[in-house]
């Protein structure tokens, strides 16, 4: 939040002229049917994509020339908002003349930018850049159809935000390379996030399979995982309670994911140190304490703590 | 044509009557009524007369409290975490009892109690969109139950609940009832002697006055421990310096509102059905919701195969201001919860319009509108994908 956010519902004040225009006057809406396909001399494809009862609904029509794939005309019908219209609409124009294949490189944000009135002001509100995301999807609904292939061929990355199309691998590679700390830091350096965000954290706009939240944390973990060193004099030399979260952080990063997964976790009990033995008592919880492979995991977290801390550490449970 | 506003259940345009008597207070009577000059004891007439009008035509008994504060929501927050701090946090009754209705002010609030260990039942309602008094008594428990909050009249339909017979189960069971009457204050007549309710809310301007003042009706002996402390402004309920503009205005207002319940009963409701009767005309539409248990200023229709904000869009682009409970405007798509309580169809979810008229509204606003409405359905049903 911040003073840009503190006047509400202004969403159609920040359409530009482009989207006003094409939402009132849509230049490519209507059908195209089997005699304009014969007269044209190409094949006919119907693309449908969304449902009524989730509030959109886009059906694309193109005849494609099959000896060069070329689009040689594009319409669409909508069930959607002004924007969703509008995006549909320049889709359409932009499917124009190219091939199957250069079609579905279209998306949304080049859709978004067809839109703009000068280059450097985007043409819808943030938040309504997700009601864009259909004019792509139904395009590789068409390409597939015609094709006769699956959908998720032509996508072989997995897309975090849809409305800035930014894949997984960006984001972990700049949280990664740039040691970023916060989800607004990725926004600002991916504009992941930035527009209807439901990819930020569950219960947003629409439900999605990865979360930015996720993701970071996920990420630092790995990084700290990649990072992790102590020396291990220092660890000898360490008081009881330093020794304490140093094991604590050891089980955080590489023991208890593992244990979760199962149901179960630990605990640490207590420590006791003579000179030749650290003896760290634990304690299981949750599905590990009826565990039968619970010894099997005793002597994991021994070899763990024994090569990131000290070889002198024993495990034993209580 | 100039702009026409049926929107009138989001906020009213003030009663210019309303301005004019508030005027004074900006640069005449503006002293604080809690200080000692003669400043502060020029408002207090004012504010007299403010309260008589308010317990006149709410038919208020001198015991009970009318608290003057900032809005409803202020008001619905009030009660709510009153009774979460007096009972809930204190006590075995632990539980409040709510609608799948209510105005987020109430859900919002109610799921932020739950969050702190408060147990909250949400009540459906039956295939007319209204609340069943036999569904409450079914749940109702004198040992748990602490609250139960209902709103008079919804925001979205307009669908009146059985308040009189909620408020009596309440009573006979010893459970403190609240209801939002924010779209029924200054449409239908409301009359708290009769009804044996503890707290009610409303808001200013929602009847024609100004923006940012309302106020919370509290029985006799009903608990409240105030959301804002400080200074000893109503009787220590509700502190922070009486907006005495406000409270002048919306008393005023109310007045008013009650003046025209009538002309609101005839004159608007008939051209409410006309609008109504018009947008059935139209193949393939649907009003929410039976005339006879309606607000009669409220119509939510819907008109298949066209998106709600599209329809929106294309309303204000001619000139009419209406509302939309369309999800891809708000903030998910998830559809509206009144919607999904009545068991909506989620495809008419998406294509819910709201007109809302007041009595300024003119029967020539009304003629346009129709003719509006009628274009704007043709222009987006010849682009929509669905079939017809």
């Amino acid at each position: 939040m911040a003073k840009k956010d503190l006047v509400g519902g202004s969403l159609w004040e920040q359409y530009s002229d482009i989207v006003n225009e094409r939402m009132k006057y849509p230049k490519f809406r209507g059908e195209l049917t089997q005699e304009d396909a014969k007269k044209l001399g190409g094949k006919l494809i119907v693309a449908d994509w969304g449902a009524e009862s989730c509030g959109d609904t886009v059906r694309l029509y193109w005849i494609v020339r099959e000896s060069d794939q070329v689009i040689l005309s594009a319409k669409f019908k909508s069930f959607g908002c002004g924007t969703a219209i509008a995006s549909s609409d320049v889709m359409s124009e932009l499917c124009l003349g190219k091939t199957v294949d250069q079609a579905v490189k279209i998306t949304n944000v080049d859709v978004e930018k067809a839109m703009r009135d000068t280059p450097d002001k985007p043409a819808v509100p943030p938040q309504k850049m997700h009601c864009s995301v259909m004019a792509y999807d139904v395009i590789k609904k068409a390409a597939s159809l015609y094709k006769n292939v699956d959908m998720d061929s032509f996508e072989n990355e997995e897309i975090v935000c849809e409305c800035a199309r930014v894949t997984l691998s960006t984001i972990k590679e700049v949280i990664k390379n740039n040691n970023l700390t916060t989800v607004e830091q990725i926004t600002d350096y991916t504009k992941a996030g930035a527009f209807c965000k439901s990819c930020i954290k569950p219960g947003g706009h629409e439900s999605r399979k990865y979360y930015l939240e996720d993701i970071l944390r996920e990420t630092r973990n790995e990084m700290e995982k990649d990072t992790y060193s102590v020396d291990r004099v220092d660890f000898g030399k360490m008081s009881i309670v330093m020794k304490f979260r140093e094991i604590e952080k050891i089980l955080d990063l590489f023991v208890r994911d593992f244990l979760k997964k199962d149901g179960g976790n630990v605990e640490v009990v207590d420590i006791k140190e003579s000179d030749d033995e650290i003896t760290v008592y634990i304690d299981y919880q949750g599905a590990c304490k009826s565990c039968a492979g619970s010894q099997g995991t005793a002597f994991f977290i021994q070899d763990t703590l024994r090569e990131k801390l000290d070889s002198r550490i024993n495990i034993y449970t209580v | 044509m100039e702009r026409i506003y049926l929107d009138n259940n989001a906020t009213t345009m003030v009663d210019p009557r309303v301005r004019d008597l508030m005027d004074i207070f900006s640069v005449q009577f503006y002293g604080n009524p809690n200080s000692l000059h003669s400043f502060a004891s020029d408002t207090h007439p004012y504010m007299r007369e403010a309260l008589d009008r308010l317990y006149t035509n709410l038919n208020v008994n001198d015991d009970d409290d009318i608290i003057i504060n900032g809005c409803a929501t202020e008001g619905n927050n009030t009660v709510l975490k009153s009774v979460y701090f007096d009972l809930i946090a204190k006590s075995q009754k632990k539980q409040i009892i709510t609608t799948q209705i209510e105005h987020p002010s109430i859900s919002h609030t109610a799921e932020f109690l739950e969050s702190l260990g408060a147990e909250v039942v949400y009540l459906p309602v039956n295939e007319q969109g209204i609340v069943s008094v036999a569904d409450l008594k079914a749940i109702i428990d004198p040992d748990k139950t602490a609250l139960v909050s209902v709103m008079w009249a919804n925001n979205e339909t307009g669908l009146i609940n059985p308040i009189k017979e909620i408020a009596t189960l309440c009573r006979e069971n010893g459970v403190l009832f609240h209801t939002d009457a924010v779209q029924a204050v200054g449409k239908v007549k409301i009359d708290i002697s009769d009804i044996d309710l503890d707290y009610l809310t409303f808001s200013a301007h929602k009847f024609h006055g100004p923006k940012g003042v309302g106020g919370l009706y509290i029985k006799n002996g009903a608990p409240l421990i105030p959301l804002l402390h400080g200074g000893e402004q109503m009787g220590s309920k509700r502190s922070g310096t009486v907006n005495v503009a406000g409270m002048v205005g919306m008393a005023y207002a109310l007045e008013l509102a009650v003046e025209a319940l009538e002309f609101e009963d005839s004159k608007v409701r008939r051209l409410r059905d006309k609008l109504e009767d018009a947008i059935l005309a139209i193949p393939s539409t649907n009003v929410i919701g039976d005339r006879a248990y309606r607000t009669p200023n409220t119509i939510l229709a819907s008109f298949k195969g066209v998106e709600g904000e599209a329809m929106l869009w294309d309303l204000n682009r001619n000139g009419v201001a209406a509302s939309t409970g369309s999800a891809c405007s708000s903030e998910s798509l998830e559809s509206n919860p009144t919607f999904k309580a009545m068991k909506i169809d989620p495809e008419l979810a998406h294509t819910g319009i709201r007109f809302s008229l007041s009595r300024f509204t003119t029967e020539e606003e009304i003629d346009f509108t129709i003719d509006i409405i009628k274009k704007s359905v043709e222009r987006l049903r010849a682009i929509s994908t669905s079939e017809f």
